[in-house]
């Protein structure tokens, strides 16, 4: 079926109309075309707002305390409470799913104060008490030094990690920041290392001002005892934290007297809520894509089984040549068949090779702008998807050719030599 | 060599049907270079596509080489027809987008057989008829003696036990008419079945024996004398 004949046949009928064949093969070609761009597109878009995630462990909660709502054993309602570190621990034990539980504290805020101190130069920072551990949920790159570590912790080092953003505005230009030291609310930390924040969000630059000192040489230097401030946990991968809110919350409950049904006296953010939201919202645009690209293929592919019949219908006489002189119906039928065939994954090809070209230059020049503020980053289509539109395009030439294909050989050769 | 009795052939024209073969009886014998003649209506070319296995015939039977004729499957009719018969149309009907030799050589393809000894075969076929250097061209660069010319080697190609020609000489003038004939009765003297269904009495005079149609029978059966096409020339 596939041999030299057969195929310098398909060739010799095709470029026998150039025009019609090229004009053909522009339908599926700019079907294939619209499906792959718009897929790349929606991939784009994906990757850009994702990356104001800023990498970070999306499978997350962030969870606070806030007021009792409800009396309970006793005690009345109003009643504020504090998480202790060995809530941490309790988290852990009974809840084996999550992967890391950051107890974190925090100096600062919104609008904060000055809070930190080096020589003549002061600043309102962001100042965290934290494990190492954070640096999993909340990915930045180390630009210099090192990050806090366990020996940090065990030893309540007074040590500091800032953001490049205090780095400009308590240091000058190319001087040594590691070594130094910076005064936080009147505490002297040593600066170990800086750190620059992935993300896209609005508070791009505010993600920059922030400062991470070891949790226990927080609570000690000001004085926070065993108290946390919040929490951020992550479950490991394959359980989704949505479903283990209920438990984690249910042992901080019962740690403090808290009401069981008191939906208000632990505060929470879920992010992997947030993310699957935004995950949907995707997986719409991509089905969208398919919808519109595959209608736009369809049109072509009609296009190619229209011509096609035309090309029967013209050729009425050459078949009916072709029967007298031995052609079986199967080798007739074979020949419209491949010809379609060959015509839509050639010009499939061309729309893909096309599609290809103009996501590349798209590439290229995302590649000389700064992408980190943009909603579009990287747009691409995997092999996969590249696969699945080839298999569409087999199958959809094997449906265009399958109509005139049968009409082919319903031609009886007696009548098609009638035809002069 | 071909075997018809009682043949009948009728065609169904809405409520009507036509009856146009009414029972033909007609044997020819190997070598024979037979006209079919006839009024249009006669029903001549009916009695040549059954002879072509093109149509069937509704009633009556037919053996080609000792072979029964009845029934075939579209692949066997395929089969048979590529194998025992030889077409020339009045219209030629060469393939428009091939070589005079891809032409020949496509009763050859259709037998399966290889490209070059294909090539090869046709090749010696073209010569045949003397258009050799005219190998590579297109039919609508030739002119008509010698598209009917490419068309008889295309018949021939297959080495078939019998050549159909139907009013192979209809769009040709005289005098290429006459070539063609010449070309038809050489082939004849090599031993070649031919039948040649025409209206014009001078090329009936170029065959061996000349068989009359009227209204779907055989008014007339005459072994004439053969008037050499070359003599006319």
């Amino acid at each position: 079926m596939f041999s030299r004949d057969r195929w310098s046949e398909i060739i010799e009928a095709l470029t026998s109309n150039w025009f019609r064949t090229i004009l053909t093969a522009f339908g599926v070609m700019w079907g294939i075309f619209i499906l792959v761009i718009l897929l790349a597109a929606g991939k784009g878009l994906e990757n850009g707002v994702k990356q104001g995630f800023g990498g970070m462990a999306t499978n997350s909660m962030f969870m606070w305390t806030q007021v009792a709502s409800k009396p309970y054993k006793g005690m009345p309602k109003g009643r504020r409470y504090s998480f202790e570190i060995e809530d941490v621990a309790a988290i852990k034990r009974q809840v084996p799913e999550l992967m890391i539980v950051s107890p974190r504290n925090q100096l600062g805020g919104f609008r904060g104060t000055n809070n930190v101190v080096r020589g003549l130069n002061t600043g309102a920072y962001n100042v965290y008490g934290d494990y190492p551990e954070i640096i999993q949920q909340e990915p930045m790159d180390i630009t210099s030094g090192r990050f806090i570590n366990y020996s940090d912790i065990d030893e309540k080092r007074k040590v500091a990690v800032i953001g490049g953003g205090v780095r400009s505005e308590l240091y000058d230009k190319g001087e040594e920041v590691l070594g130094t030291y910076i005064k936080i609310n009147g505490v002297n930390f040593m600066v170990i290392g800086t750190y620059k924040k992935k993300g896209n969000n609005g508070d791009a630059e505010e993600m920059q001002k922030q400062i991470f000192v070891p949790f226990t040489s927080f609570s000690q230097a000001f004085n926070r005892g065993n108290k946390v401030g919040w929490m951020a946990l992550t479950a490991r991968d394959g359980s989704s934290i949505t479903n283990l809110k209920e438990d984690i919350i249910d042992v901080v409950k019962s740690r403090h007297s808290i009401h069981p049904d008191d939906d208000r006296a632990v505060g929470n953010f879920d992010l992997f809520q947030e993310y699957s939201k935004v995950n949907g919202l995707f997986i719409a645009l991509k089905a969208v894509a398919y919808f519109v690209g595959v209608l736009v293929l369809l049109s072509g592919i009609i296009g190619i089984s229209n011509i096609m019949l035309i090309v029967v219908k013209e050729r009425t006489n050459e078949i009916g040549v072709r029967r007298a002189l031995g052609a079986t119906p199967w080798s007739i039928r074979g020949q419209i068949l491949m010809e379609s065939v060959f015509l839509t994954i050639v010009s499939g090809m061309a729309g893909i090779i096309l599609a290809t070209g103009v996501i590349y230059l798209v590439n290229f020049q995302l590649s000389q702008m700064d992408t980190s503020e943009m909603m579009f980053l990287n747009p691409s289509v995997n092999l996969g998807v590249v696969l699945i539109a080839l298999s569409i395009l087999i199958i959809s030439g094997i449906l265009a050719g399958l109509i005139p294909a049968q009409h082919a050989i319903k031609v009886k050769p007696v009548d098609a030599l009638r035809t002069e | 060599m071909i075997k018809i009795s009682n043949l009948h052939k009728s065609y169904r024209m809405g409520a009507n049907s036509l009856h146009v073969l009414k029972g033909i009886d007609f044997n020819v014998e190997e070598g024979e270079l037979v006209s079919i003649m006839g009024s249009s209506g006669s029903g001549k070319s009916t009695l040549l596509n059954i002879l072509g296995m093109l149509d069937e015939a509704d009633e009556g039977s037919y053996f080609l080489d000792g072979v029964p004729i009845k029934n075939l499957s579209e692949k066997q009719g395929a089969k048979y027809r590529n194998k025992f018969l030889g077409f020339i149309f009045q219209s030629f009907n060469l393939i428009g987008y091939k070589s005079a030799l891809d032409n020949v050589a496509l009763p050859l393809y259709y037998q399966g057989i290889g490209r070059s000894e294909r090539i090869d075969r046709a090749m010696s076929y073209l010569e045949k008829v003397g258009l050799a250097q005219w190998a590579s061209h297109l039919p609508n660069e030739l002119s008509g003696g010698q598209k009917q010319r490419v068309a008889i080697a295309r018949a021939l190609a297959s080495d078939p036990k019998v050549l159909l020609a139907d009013e192979p000489t209809g769009a040709l003038d005289t005098t290429t008419s006459y070539e063609v004939m010449d070309l038809i009765q050489e082939i004849n003297d090599e031993g070649r079945t031919i039948l040649v269904v025409t209206h014009e009495h001078d090329i009936a005079q170029m065959t061996k024996r000349i068989v009359n149609l009227k209204d779907g029978l055989i008014i007339e059966d005459t072994v004439v004398s053969q008037v050499r096409a070359l003599s006319n020339v």
